[in-house]
Parts: structure tokens; C-alpha cells; sequence
């Protein structure tokens, strides 16, 4: 199970190719017991992959327990974490996989109705998607299921990829997180119950489904299981999507794809951590270090960490909705403060106060995107504070 | 404005008059105009019986739901971390060379509007930019000058 060897280890099946036969994985689910299928998603351990990382058996375990005449399916393909295109790849290349995800859902939870959240970056990718969707409704029919699939575009906000900003979004309003409890499961779009997964957690329903959780689990390590797929960039010689056991080193990581001058590693985009040269050694790349929706952003020692801080702050004001205020007002501080610091209308001191605020938005904020900008601001302004000054 | 009630009622037909068409018109609408004008904000309003404040509102939330005049290719070049690491100012500014306009600004002849956008999807290859919903990926300048003459003669 655990990587013992100094290298990364590879897997290769989320772009494995198609069986001959259309859609045998969803046949073979069909066969069996909802309950059944939820106990072998637990026993896997299969954990979200959009980077939250909740267990995903539990959520269709909860949502398959509420009563409800209407349950829904969504797909969050709005992949806008700076440096995340691995889902692009799923969906040029695998569609049918996500789509037989979707519909081992359906059944499992008892919802007829999936839905396709695509950000509107990736409307080129529709016409491919739609084609897909006739060879899916095609094979429903000889199916004694009922399961539709519909495409709802994004149209350019980060927020969206919130689940609740997402269905908010879905239900044709401004983005806006809502607050939590009640959680999707319970009451998600139109207030029914919804089960909300990353393009890249169905890929792996249908893996399970397929090769049996004792297989599953043998990629990865005890707290992370399965592979995962890493949206590589920057400085290094081999860009692209790689997919890679998790629970690796992240020096092994770097060994592998840096550029021989890798001085950070931005691990999970700019929501996520940037770790420094000297602590690669004793970072690991999972649930039991740093958990990634896998966005891996390599610097070299050319690349000035304050523009790197600088590029994220501005992003973050743009993408915050504005709807509550540590976030809002926040960010903008955030930005101002490094930028009066680099122009010595504040003192070194002032990081200090800034790092604070960063605590205050990380408690007070009402979604993961105020919140989680005190991951890549402390972890940039801790290990690389000379660079933030002079 | 006749044209623009008519092509409200065309999307209200096509997707319903329920709050949630409501991004599907506005999107299908800045597909057809490029970009929603108050006159349409105000009927697409009147159609779904929602308040223009409303309309607006959901609109401006969105950077791909342009409210101000757009021109006919908009282009949107990506600003991520990485994007500038890969030589996005370079394309920017081969970008205002060409079209003669800044970052913002939209060209006399009203077929091109230059915009930055966050990531787009393409860090492994960058720079990219979205002429409308096309991607274009790792760019130089002279692929610009090539794409930029093509959409010209378009």
C-alpha cells in the first residue's frame, strides 16, 4: 500500500481505455443492492476529489436515507482553481466514465435527474459532451432505470465551484454561498436533496464499481486511497495532468518534475499551501499532509514569491461574492497591506497585523474561499518574508 | 428595441420563463449581442416577471455576462500566476499593438474587445486566451498576429 520506493508511483486508470461494451461498469452496478454499493464506497475509502475531501459513500449514504419525490445529481465541472485542468482531460477524454458515475448515483441515492455544472471557460468542450449524452441516453433505455443528464454552463466565477454557490447558481441567481447546515444532501437545488461530486470522484465510483474496492486500495496510502490526478505547471520541463498514487513525498514529487531549480510548490492552487524548498522533505501529498484537489504549481528561484502572493490577492478580490464581509474587505486589505509593505509606507511589522486578519477570515468567512486564503498568504509571508519586504 | 423584445421572446420560448432560465437567457443572449444592453436587461425582466434590479444584479455577478458594449470576438487573455510566468504580457501587448486598443477597450470597428480573465483552464499551456469560447493555447506573438488575421477576415 505505502510507497516505499523514492519514486512516485503512477497509476494508470482513470484514462484507462473504454471496455468494448458500452457502459458494462453501470450494467454491472445495476445488479446489485443500493445499500451494497454505498457499504463498498465506504469500505474503499474513497474520499471527494475536488479537495474538500469528504467521504463520498456517506454522502449518498445520507442522501439515499432522505425522503423526498425529487433528488438530484450534480456534477461540478466549474474547475476554476488556478492551475486545475485535470478535469478538462476527464471530459475530453473519459466522458462516459463520468457519466456512468452519475448514473450509478442516480440509482444508489434514487434520483432520476443529473446535471453537468460546466464552467464556461469549457463550453468548447459541450458539442463532445453532447455527442457522449446520445450513446448514454441510447443505453438507459435498455436499463430498467430512469436517469437523464442535462449540461448547465458557468458563466466566468470562481464562487461557483462552491456546492452551494453552484446550485444557487443553477438555480439562475447570483453565486452566493449559502450557509451551512442544511447541507446539500438534505436540501440542495430547489431545496431537495442533492448529492454534489467533483468530476473526478464519479471516474472513481466507476473504478471501484469496476475493479472491487480491495484493488482500489491498493494505490495510495491508508488515509488517502486511490489515485488522484495532478494538473502539473510552471517551471517544469513536463507540464500536464499525471495521474499519481497519493501519500507521496512531495520531494519525490519535485525529483520527478522539477526543473532541477524548484525553490516552491504551490500544492492545491491559490486556495491551497505553498511549501517551501526546505520543507519538501517532510511533506506529504494526501489527506495525512497537504490534501490537494490536485493543482501542483512549480516556482524556480527566478520567480519573485511576492508576485506570486500579489497575482492570488488579486484574483481573490475579484472572485470573492462579496457577500460577507471578512472575505469582501478582507482581500482588498490583504492586497493594499503587501503593497504598502513593498513600498515602505509600512513597516516589516505590519505582516504581523496582516497574518491576524488572515485568522479572523479564516474563522469568520462564510465559505471555503475567504476562509481558505490564509492558507497560500501564511504559508507565502511565513517562508518567504525578506521577499515580501525588500 | 423591437429587435431586442423579439429576441427575448425567442430565448423565454426556448427555455421557460422560471427563475432558473434566467442565466441561460442572459447567456444565450451575450452569445447572439455580445453583450446585454439595459433595454435588454429591462425586457428580459418584464418576460420573467423579475425586477431589473434583479436582472442586473445576477448579470454583473458574472464576469462572462458582459453588461457594457462589447464588440463582435471578444477576446479574454488569461492572467494567472502561470500565464504571466509564460510570457502573457508579451501577448497583451502584441494584443493592443495589433487591435490598438488597452486592455478594456473595444476597437472603433466594433469587432474586437481585448479582456483579462482568470485562469482558464490551460496552465500546462500557457499563454492561452478565449476568442469568445474558443481556446488558444501556448501562444507567441507571431501565433497572435496569425489568429488576429484570421478573425479579421472573418
Amino acid at each position: 500500500m505505502s510507497n516505499t520506493n523514492n519514486s512516485v508511483s503512477r497509476a494508470d486508470v482513470i484514462f484507462g481505455a473504454y471496455a468494448s461494451e458500452k457502459y458494462v461498469v453501470l450494467e454491472k452496478a445495476l445488479k446489485r443492492t443500493p445499500e451494497d454499493i454505498i457499504q463498498e464506497l465506504i469500505d474503499s475509502g474513497i474520499r471527494g476529489r475536488g479537495g474538500a475531501g469528504f467521504p463520498t459513500g456517506l454522502k449518498w449514504k445520507f442522501a439515499a436515507q432522505q425522503q423526498s419525490d425529487e433528488k438530484y445529481v450534480i456534477c461540478n465541472a466549474d474547475e476554476g482553481e488556478p492551475g486545475t485542468f485535470k478535469d478538462r482531460e476527464i471530459l475530453m477524454k473519459v466522458p462516459r466514465k463520468v457519466f456512468s458515475g452519475m448514473a450509478i448515483c442516480g440509482y444508489v441515492v434514487g434520483a432520476t435527474k443529473g446535471m453537468i455544472y460546466l464552467r464556461g471557460e469549457y463550453k468548447w468542450l459541450l458539442p463532445s459532451l453532447m455527442k457522449e449524452r446520445e450513446i448514454f441516453d441510447e443505453y438507459i433505455k435498455s436499463t430498467n432505470i430512469d436517469f437523464s443528464i442535462e449540461f448547465i454552463l458557468g458563466s466566468g466565477a470562481y464562487v461557483c465551484g462552491e456546492e452551494t454557490a453552484l446550485i444557487e447558481s443553477m438555480e439562475g441567481k447570483r453565486g452566493e454561498p449559502r450557509n451551512k447546515p442544511p447541507f446539500p444532501v438534505v436540501e440542495g437545488f430547489k431545496n431537495k436533496p442533492t448529492v454534489v461530486n467533483n468530476v473526478e470522484t464519479f471516474v472513481n465510483v466507476n473504478m471501484i464499481m469496476r475493479m472491487g474496492y480491495k484493488e482500489y486500495d491498493k494505490l495510495g496510502t491508508q488515509d488517502s486511497r486511490g489515485s488522484k490526478l495532478f494538473s502539473i505547471s510552471g517551471d517544469t520541463p513536463k507540464p500536464g495532468v499525471f495521474e499519481l498514487e497519493l501519500g507521496m513525498k512531495l520531494s519525490e514529487f519535485v525529483n520527478e518534475f522539477g526543473d532541477g531549480d524548484t525553490k516552491a510548490v504551490q500544492v492545491g492552487g491559490a486556495s491551497g499551501f505553498c511549501v517551501p524548498r526546505k520543507k519538501f522533505d517532510e511533506t506529504i501529498i494526501g489527506f495525512e499532509g497537504i490534501p490537494t484537489g490536485g493543482s501542483m504549481m512549480i516556482f524556480n528561484s527566478t520567480r519573485s514569491m511576492y508576485n506570486v502572493l500579489h497575482n492570488y490577492l488579486e484574483f481573490f478580490c475579484e472572485e470573492s461574492c462579496g457577500q460577507c464581509t471578512p472575505c469582501r474587505v478582507g482581500t482588498q486589505q490583504l492586497l493594499k497591506g503587501i503593497e504598502a509593505i513593498k513600498n515602505s509606507e509600512r513597516p516589516e511589522s505590519y505582516l504581523d497585523q496582516l497574518l491576524k486578519l488572515t485568522d479572523t477570515m479564516k474563522i469568520a468567512s462564510k465559505c471555503g474561499l475567504g476562509q481558505s486564503v490564509a492558507n497560500s498568504f501564511a504559508s507565502i509571508v511565513e517562508n518567504f518574508t525578506e521577499e515580501m519586504v525588500y | 428595441m423591437a429587435e431586442v423584445q423579439e429576441l427575448v421572446t425567442r430565448l423565454t420560448k426556448q427555455f421557460g420563463c422560471e427563475r432558473e432560465s434566467l442565466l441561460p437567457i442572459l447567456q444565450d443572449y451575450v452569445e447572439e449581442k455580445r453583450y446585454l444592453s439595459k433595454e435588454a436587461m429591462v425586457e428580459i425582466a418584464r418576460q420573467l416577471d423579475l425586477s431589473a434590479a434583479d436582472v442586473y444584479g445576477t448579470a454583473s455577478f458574472y464576469s462572462f455576462l458582459d453588461t457594457e458594449e462589447r464588440g463582435e470576438y471578444v477576446i479574454r487573455v488569461c492572467k494567472s500566476i502561470i500565464a504571466e510566468m509564460k510570457g502573457k504580457k508579451e501577448i497583451l501587448r502584441t494584443l493592443e499593438d495589433l487591435l490598438k486598443v488597452k486592455v478594456g477597450g473595444t476597437t472603433s470597428c466594433k469587432k474586437f474587445t481585448l479582456l483579462e480573465t482568470n485562469d482558464i483552464g490551460w496552465s500546462d499551456k500557457e499563454p492561452s486566451m478565449l476568442i469568445n469560447d474558443v481556446p488558444f493555447t501556448d501562444l507567441t506573438p507571431d501565433k497572435v498576429i496569425k489568429i488576429i488575421a484570421e478573425y479579421r477576415k472573418k
